[in-house]
């Protein structure tokens, strides 16, 4: 039996960076909050101190900080024709868990997206045509432009005390920043961390190549920081155990560091931490929703009604939420029409791996902090000329080394053997002298029809619900847009002096197996047409508009960038709406 | 000692009947009054001056002043009293003048003696009028129906009347009498820190029954698995090398530029210091800084003990990503071990539970972030702790004895069988 606990005025569900903002943006507008989050409380002292956290047996290949697929888990395919089988082991993505979520095991990489990137479907085909784009390629404009979001990704850096370099400062481009970013309003709060020798070498490279290279704009400080929240970080140690793992020294932007501390001494703040939502629930009518259902580790039942919904689980969560709970049309690709589960995407990630003269480069590897990084962002959306390549999208690239940590740090050239004494040989000479960027090529991925989410017909969840069912493959033209890109990234390693790259070009089929990024977005994507989005500009359901979905399930499309930066800052500006003008007249922000 | 003895009961009769002909003078502005705003006010404010809350609530109810809070003692446990207004259990059926005497001369209204739990010698400096006030202000509260047993202390201690000894040795009835040689300010201070703050209860060396050694007042003691530091003036083992401004902004907001509260201070900022006014706690930073404290020989290890030489391998390995390798952290977030008194201290007991069991440091209104230091306890073994506990105490000017392995033994024995 579903026992019912009495009403609150908001419920958000999954506590991680957006649900941080979205609880500690409405506590402040005086609202009783409570949030429901289906893994544990997370601390960082207690959770992942400084004695234990750099196991990376434990955390980067046993997987700790993640939710574990026997909890709950998706089912794969590449194409609709075939069926699609449960994935037992993360590989090509990592969803996370527990309080923080992606927050605390992020690289902290905190980019904004390029102004055309939000009207992408608009300015490709003004710029090469609308034939020039693939016919089953389904980007769209994102309802929102970079000057109405800038606002909201300054209040995010500000937040997080982001280091970086800005590049234009209201128009005016900025030496030794990126020069392609959208107009912001003021710099960085921190200054950019520091660069390792590799780093600075990539740079150099890239400026006698005619680029121009600028630091990763990061959420590991480079110096102490105190947020507008009064929350206090300390500085990068550049120890190296960033992304995939807690930070222990309070250096790392994650919502521990940054609003929690702040939000948990709100007497109109509640978290139920390791607590399922199974359902939201909607009245009679099917156009409001009157709270969520969710079951706690003793495997009860309980109803918590409130006025307002946000959902801000993780991409693939909040889409089976939806669908779940019968909100929105569900996608159908063949006969096109449905908008939950619809314009699906990840990233298309490649990367080289370099070999100097170990008698003359002695790289460090080890001095690393998730987000440092020489990047360049010429190859970025639509920085460059696509007409003559036959593709679109693109990415950015850099030295990004985010760490050196053993396991993992293991490059030899090709042909060395994969164990015994040559290849411990090849591995001795290669740590200090070999480069292998964390990143490397961060590209796009576009929106294709029958790339998509929908209820897997076979497998159910430890509740009977059916698992999401991911379809999806790589299309010819990111493919295409991969090679541009790798082979330009190589170019620059050959620069620095390199005796041998390696390309390690992306190649289809997509293979869930092989760890790319955790950057699935879409699924229940923004724009201006109920047929073709989920949500609104403000993220609120055009169905329910007592409910707003958070998240990068709400990219139309994967720009070649991080995704934090821009999905916190939409948190931002739903959260607005909802304080200046939703609160005040509860209804439609916008009628279709 | 007799003739002291007797004197001072002479006098306490003389106030008693001084007290007794002022009573009709003052009843038409009783200060318990539920009318008197500004007396209530003023007793709220002085409540949260004495942390009366820190005993008589008990943190795992949500009533307020109910008492039954096990209150640790040398001697064994003392329950907090309930004091809300409630006639049968509480205070409601007093007289001002039976709380007066309770809170002032540690005795209740059927003549049996408190136990210095309650700290009686200290709030004895508080006048009449803000003890009174406090009880203007508890007038106010919702009346709990709680029965505490107060006495659970083991025999002897048990036998109350025992307690008239242990008040004639220890206890010095009597108003702060304010010093006209000092300004107005330092009064302020240290009518705070001898009355109602009651620093002197953990700050101040007690003798073996729990009296205060007044020579030694704000040297230090240890108390419920912590030590309360040094909080004279002393440059190496007390707050030398904090300002005026460091003493104030700690008791404010649980942290500044040195060091966080945790333990039972985290507690007293929590509760009690972060919701005083700033001219008070400049007041009260005032008078500590204005005492001198004993300077004790330095008996610094040298840098090539093989104490020193693993304590410093330890320290570069484990404590140095957070504390820095100079030792001063990161201001208001990790402490400074280089200027804080709780590494210099000779008393290890911080020390070595902070190392052992890790510590959360208060999270206040105006510094909510709340860092808190991990354990290393189930880490390192007793030999490594005292390794790099010598490490820390001799280092950045600090010059402390060599911590034993034997030492921490002890003290891992003894936070073993704590729950704190």
């Amino acid at each position: 039996m579903t026992r019912k606990l009495p009403k609150k005025d908001v419920v958000i569900v999954g506590l991680g960076w957006t649900g941080s903002i979205m609880a500690n943006e409405l506590t402040e507008e005086g609202l009783d909050v409570v949030a429901i989050e289906r893994g544990p409380w997370r601390n960082t002292a207690t959770d992942y101190p400084p004695n234990y956290v750099q196991d990376e047996l434990r955390y980067r290949i046993r997987h700790e900080l993640f939710l574990q697929p026997e909890q709950t888990t998706f089912t794969f395919r590449n194409k609709m024709d075939q069926t699609a089988l449960p994935i037992r082991s993360w590989g090509a993505f990592m969803p996370p868990n527990g309080v923080g979520g992606g927050g605390v095991h992020w690289n902290a990489e905190t980019w904004r997206f390029l102004p055309s990137d939000f009207v992408l479907r608009t300015h490709l085909t003004q710029r090469y045509g609308a034939r020039f784009l693939p016919a089953d390629m389904t980007i769209q404009d994102w309802g929102i432009t970079f000057d109405e979001l800038e606002p909201y990704y300054d209040r995010f850096e500000y937040l997080c005390g982001t280091s970086g370099t800005a590049g234009n400062l209201k128009g005016k481009i900025q030496e030794g920043g990126n020069p392609f970013e959208g107009p912001r309003s003021r710099p960085y709060p921190n200054p950019a961390q520091q660069q390792p020798f590799s780093h600075a070498l990539f740079a150099k490279a890239a400026r006698e190549l005619g680029y121009k290279p600028f630091p990763q704009p990061s959420g590991n400080m480079s110096q102490a920081y105190t947020n507008p929240l009064g929350v206090r970080l300390g500085p990068c140690t550049y120890c190296g155990f960033c992304e995939w793992f807690g930070c222990a020294n309070y250096s790392k932007a994650s919502p521990q560091t940054t609003i929690l501390p702040v939000l948990v001494r709100k007497p109109n703040f509640l978290v139920r931490d390791q607590s399922e939502v199974t359902r939201i629930n909607l009245d009679s009518s099917g156009k409001r929703a009157t709270g969520v259902t969710f079951v706690d580790t003793s495997g009860t039942e309980w109803e918590q009604p409130a006025d307002l919904v946000i959902l801000s689980a993780y991409t693939v969560f909040n889409v089976q939420l939806l669908l779940l709970s019968g909100i929105g049309k569900a996608y159908d690709p063949v006969a096109n029409q449905g908008v939950i589960g619809r314009n699906f995407t990840h990233q298309t990630i490649s990367d080289v791996t370099s070999f100097f003269d170990p008698a003359k480069f002695i790289f460090n590897p080890f001095i690393a902090s998730g987000s440092i990084g020489m990047c360049i962002d010429e190859f970025n959306g639509d920085n460059f000329d696509h007409g003559p390549h036959g593709f679109v999208g693109g990415g950015y690239m850099g030295q990004v080394q985010t760490n050196g940590r053993p396991i993992e740090t293991t490059p030899t050239p090709p042909g060395t053997p994969k164990w015994g004494a040559k290849w411990k040989q090849a591995v001795r000479e290669s740590y200090q002298s070999a480069l292998k960027p964390g990143t490397g090529v961060h590209g796009s991925m576009y929106s294709y029809r029958d790339v998509y989410l929908d209820l897997d017909p076979t497998y159910q969840d430890r509740f009977k619900r059916p698992l999401m069912r991911i379809t999806m493959d790589f299309h010819e033209n990111e493919l295409k847009q991969n090679a541009f890109l790798t082979d330009k990234f190589a170019e620059v390693f050959q620069a620095m002096g390199a005796r041998q790259v390696v390309k390690e070009y992306r190649k289809g089929p997509y293979d869930v197996t092989a760890y790319q990024t955790t950057h699935l977005c879409g699924g229940a994507v923004m724009g201006t047409d109920p047929k073709t989005s989920a949500i609104n500009r403000y993220l609120q359901s055009w169905d329910v508009p007592n409910l707003f979905v958070m998240g990068a399930s709400g990219f139309p499309q994967n720009a070649g960038y991080n995704p934090t930066g821009t999905l916190a800052a939409l948190a931002y500006w739903s959260a607005e709406a909802i304080r200046s003008r939703y609160l005040k007249n509860p209804g439609p922000l916008l009628h279709a | 000692m007799r003739e002291a003895l007797r004197k001072r009961a002479a006098a306490l009769a003389a106030g008693a009947a001084a007290l007794a002909l002022a009573l009709p003078l003052l009843a038409a502005n009783h200060p318990g009054s539920r009318e008197n705003f500004a007396i209530i006010e003023r007793g709220r404010y002085l409540t949260v001056a004495a942390d009366c809350a820190a005993c008589h609530t008990d943190p795992h109810q949500s009533t307020a002043f109910a008492g039954g809070r096990p209150i640790e003692t040398p001697f064994g446990v003392v329950l907090a009293a309930n004091i809300t207004p409630d006639r049968d259990t509480g205070i409601g059926g007093w007289t001002d003048r039976q709380f007066d005497t309770a809170v002032r001369q540690g005795k209740l209204p059927d003549g049996k003696r408190l136990y210095p739990a309650m700290p009686y010698p200290y709030y004895t400096k508080m006048s009449r009028e803000d003890v009174l006030a406090i009880r203007a202000y508890l007038n106010t509260l919702p009346p709990v129906h709680n029965d505490v047993d107060s006495n659970q202390l083991p025999f002897p201690f048990n036998i109350r009347s025992a307690m008239w000894l242990w008040d004639a040795l220890y206890f010095s009835p009597g108003s702060f009498k304010a010093d006209p040689a000092q300004s107005d300010i330092w009064n302020r201070g240290a009518y705070l820190v001898e009355g109602p703050g009651h620093c002197g209860a953990c700050h101040t060396p007690k003798t073996f029954l729990g009296g205060d050694k007044t020579r030694l007042q704000f040297q230090g003691y240890s108390i419920q698995g912590w030590f309360a530091p040094n909080i004279t003036n002393d440059e190496a083992h007390g707050l030398g090398r904090w300002s005026n401004a460091d003493v104030a902004e700690y008791m404010k907001k649980g942290h500044n530029r040195i060091a966080g509260a945790s333990g039972p201070m985290g507690e007293e900022v929590a509760d009690s210091s972060s919701q005083m006014t700033e001219a008070d706690l400049n007041a009260i930073a005032t008078y500590l800084k204005a005492r001198s404290g004993q300077t004790l020989a330095a008996s610094s290890v040298a840098v090539n003990d093989p104490m020193m030489v693993a304590g410093a391998a330890i320290y570069q390995d484990l404590c140095s990503a957070c504390h820095r390798g100079d030792g001063h952290g990161v201001p208001y977030l990790i402490p400074d071990l280089a200027t804080s008194s709780t590494a210099a201290s000779r008393e290890p007991t911080t020390l070595i539970r902070v190392v052992l069991r890790g510590a959360q440091t208060v999270a206040t209104k105006d510094e909510p972030t709340g860092p808190a230091m991990p354990s290393f306890g189930w880490q390192l073994t007793d030999a490594q702790v005292a390794a790099v506990a010598t490490y820390i105490r001799n280092s950045w000017g600090h010059a402390g004895p060599v911590l034993t392995e034997d030492e921490v033994r002890k003290a891992r024995g003894n936070l073993a069988a704590r729950n704190d």
